[in-house]
């Protein structure tokens, strides 16, 4: 049973999940979660490892067609339309709602290029010099500019992990999402790198609606201002970041925060 | 005492070796319970088995070798020798006919002055092979005398071994070099005798090509070996033709199979497209004469175009390109396979679609092995000779049309070593200068295409 806080009516709802079960085969990864992705906030997915927070934030650009054996039932909706409506062109929903993964996955090209691949096969930019600015804003955005602005032909594959994990979140911010998915970003970072990002996250939160799935309660606590708690493929309870941390009204939450288990 | 037997019985040695020094260890293990051996016994087993055999092998090898030789230099020694004739072909065949008989691989000698020769290579041949024997048989003990002296319960036979299999792995791998380079020098030889009748220049640059295996070949006046129609004949049918057909059929066929394919489609078309490598190319070469080509007459005939030959470089293209097909398509599948999934994934996830990903993440990252996989495929384009020789024709045609006929390099060498004309004709010899050719063009390709890799490849990790 979900326990959703009832101090949440100050918000909007940018994507709405209503009662969504993922089958991967025969195995039920998500059991019937219900859950309101405010706009301009970061809400962060916390839960032991297989408790299905990622897949479920798979669920919210459909990257889990890409995987055969997934299937997603319930309804998700952007701004009220629903995303699994068959007639939704998938390409424009992950334009709006982008995603970072948990190991960055830089393409094999220059650092320039990997920021202009959405833009090109989008269209957003007439002409180099457009195109050259798209590229400067989402590196600063992403607080790399200036660390890179002198290398920019250099291959993305060539920084460091943790300059490579901004530039995923510059490549994605080029497209110019709503919705930013994180797929614990951090976990393949130092925590110098770390803190960065999470800087970084605290930044976009008031353009982009972000969600973050991370192992790292204390991350949760820094970033969000919103925190669901999945356990065994169920959203436990949803509330206030601050709540859930120091008031939370289910016991397993409460187990889970205090390090009991997880 | 023929080689296989002298290394039937190094191995039997080895394992009698190998039974001993184990036995030794176990002996040191109970002679002291407490201590513990610095390898396991079976360790001490193959490092005495490995010092038996691979010296008394590598003689055997030599020896195999060697002793023809050693047997002839001993029956020539002898008095029934003094009657040969001095040098030329009735010497060789006595010797061989006597030989034949010492060996008992034939009755009785045809010509009788040979007769008096058998009974020295009876001899020789005997005492050789007690040599040889009692060699192979010394070598083995010695090494594994050596060999299992040094066995101490501390000795580390584990790293020993190790070392052996090393240098084993590594002369197996030599063994592939030696053979290219033995290639190159018995073909450079016959090259060079070539070049001594024909100009090189004349033969690199020149665009006629008419040889005739029969001509005098002290006077071989009429007789051109321009090898440009022949090298254009080959690009055009095997580089260009084929690879028209090739290139673009193999590559869909994997980005279908690796992006697109259901696993269970997957998992009989790729099998499928593997059986095309796998038919033997006298096949194809049957399937382009037959019915490929005349088709392709027919066609343009109907199409007003009276002159296309029933031979045209367009059908042996064409099926070369089939044949080729699985080649292209298993190397570039294994290396779009091979793209990390978080690449495609990460294009995905920002609404690029499949086919925008495949054309601007996957191949770029998998040009490596794509290139690879046609450099390969044009190698064998290139070399390949049945179809060709089925399908095109013979005639040397320096001509842009696919629909004429024209020959191939391949199919000019089988033309000039299976005629009639003697091993020292230019015609013949010919044959080796093409072989030779063919063989840079290829490895400059090779290299030129490992460069350009190397060059524009996308490295992901």
């Amino acid at each position: 049973m979900t326990v959703v806080h009832d101090n949440l009516e100050d918000t909007e709802a940018k994507m709405r999940a209503h009662d969504v079960n993922v089958f991967y085969g025969s195995k039920q990864a998500i059991d019937s979660v219900s859950i309101d992705i405010p706009q301009k906030y970061v809400t962060a997915f916390i839960g032991p490892s297989g408790c299905g927070k990622s897949t479920f934030l798979r669920c919210l650009n459909r990257m889990n067609d890409t995987i055969p054996a997934a299937r997603v039932e319930g309804e998700i909706t952007l701004d009220g339309e629903n995303i699994y409506n068959p007639k939704l062109d998938v390409v424009q929903l992950r334009a709006r709602v982008g995603m970072v993964f948990q190991k960055p996955n830089p393409f094999p090209k220059s650092i320039y290029e990997n920021i202009a691949y959405g833009p090109k096969i989008h269209g957003f930019a007439e002409g180099k010099d457009e195109l050259d600015a798209i590229v400067e804003k989402s590196l600063r955005r992403a607080g790399l500019w200036e660390e890179v602005k002198d290398r920019l032909t250099d291959s993305g594959t060539a920084l460091s992990g943790g300059q490579q994990q901004r530039l995923c979140i510059a490549r994605a911010i080029a497209v110019d999402p709503e919705v930013i998915l994180m797929d614990e970003p951090c976990s393949a970072l130092d925590p110098i790198a770390t803190a960065k990002i999470e800087e970084l996250i605290a930044d976009l939160s008031g353009r982009y609606a972000i969600v973050i799935v991370t192992h790292s309660m204390q991350q949760a606590a820094r970033v969000s201002q919103r925190t669901a708690f999945f356990h065994l493929g169920k959203m436990v309870e949803y509330g206030r970041t601050s709540d859930i941390f120091t008031n939370p009204l289910e016991q397993r939450t409460q187990d889970y925060i205090t390090g009991r288990y997880g | 005492m023929s080689p296989a037997i002298l290394l039937l019985l190094a191995l039997a040695l080895g394992l009698a070796g190998w039974l001993a020094a184990r036995g030794r260890a176990w002996t040191f293990k109970r002679a002291q319970p407490g201590v513990r051996l610095a390898a396991l016994p079976s360790y001490h087993g193959w490092y005495v088995a490995l010092w038996i055999v691979i010296p008394a092998v590598l003689f055997a090898i030599v020896w195999a070798a060697l002793s023809p030789n050693l047997v002839l230099q001993s029956v020539l020694a002898s008095p029934a020798a003094a009657d040969l004739p001095v040098f030329g072909l009735q010497r060789q065949t006595m010797l061989a006919e006597a030989r034949n008989v010492a060996l008992g691989n034939s009755p009785a000698v045809f010509n009788p002055a040979a007769a008096g020769l058998v009974e020295p290579f009876r001899s020789a041949i005997s005492f050789y092979n007690w040599i040889g024997l009692a060699a192979t048989l010394v070598i083995a003990f010695l090494g594994g005398a050596f060999s299992f002296l040094r066995l101490r319960p501390d000795f580390t036979a584990r790293t020993r071994v190790e070392k052996m299999v090393m240098t084993i792995l590594l002369l197996a791998s030599l063994v592939a070099i030696l053979t290219t380079i033995g290639i190159v020098a018995s073909l450079v030889f016959e090259t060079i005798r070539f070049f001594g009748m024909v100009s090189p220049i004349d033969f690199l640059f020149g665009a006629q090509w008419n040889p005739d295996p029969m001509s005098n070949p002290l006077n071989p006046q009429g007789d051109r070996y321009g090898a440009i129609p022949l090298f254009w004949g080959t690009i055009f049918i095997g580089a260009i033709i084929a690879m028209i057909v090739a290139i673009p059929l193999g590559l869909m066929s994997a980005i279908y199979l690796t992006q697109y394919a259901d696993p269970r489609v997957r998992a009989w078309v790729k099998p499928a497209l593997e059986i095309l490598a796998g038919v033997p190319t006298v096949v194809y070469g049957y399937f382009a004469a037959l019915t490929i080509a005349p088709g392709i007459r027919d066609i343009a005939v109907s199409l007003g175009i009276s002159n296309a030959s029933s031979e045209s470089a367009l059908a042996a293209g064409l099926v070369m390109g089939v044949m080729i097909i699985p080649f292209v398509s298993s190397m570039a599948d294994d290396s779009i396979a091979a793209v990390p999934g978080a690449m495609r994934d990460g294009s995905l996830a920002m609404g690029a679609t499949s086919s925008e990903t495949i054309r601007k993440v996957m191949i770029p990252a998998a040009l490596p092995g794509i290139v690879a996989g046609v450099m390969l495929a044009v190698s064998r384009a290139i070399g390949e000779t049945m179809i060709v020789v089925m399908a095109a024709s013979t005639a040397a045609n320096l001509s842009a049309n696919p629909l004429d006929s024209m020959t191939t390099v391949t199919v000019q060498i089988v033309a000039m070593l299976t005629g009639e004309g003697s091993f020292d004709h230019p015609a013949t010899l010919s044959a080796f200068a093409l072989g030779f050719v063919l063989f840079l063009v290829t490895l400059g390709l090779n290299f030129i295409a490992l460069r350009v890799v190397k060059r524009f490849r996308e490295a992901y990790e």
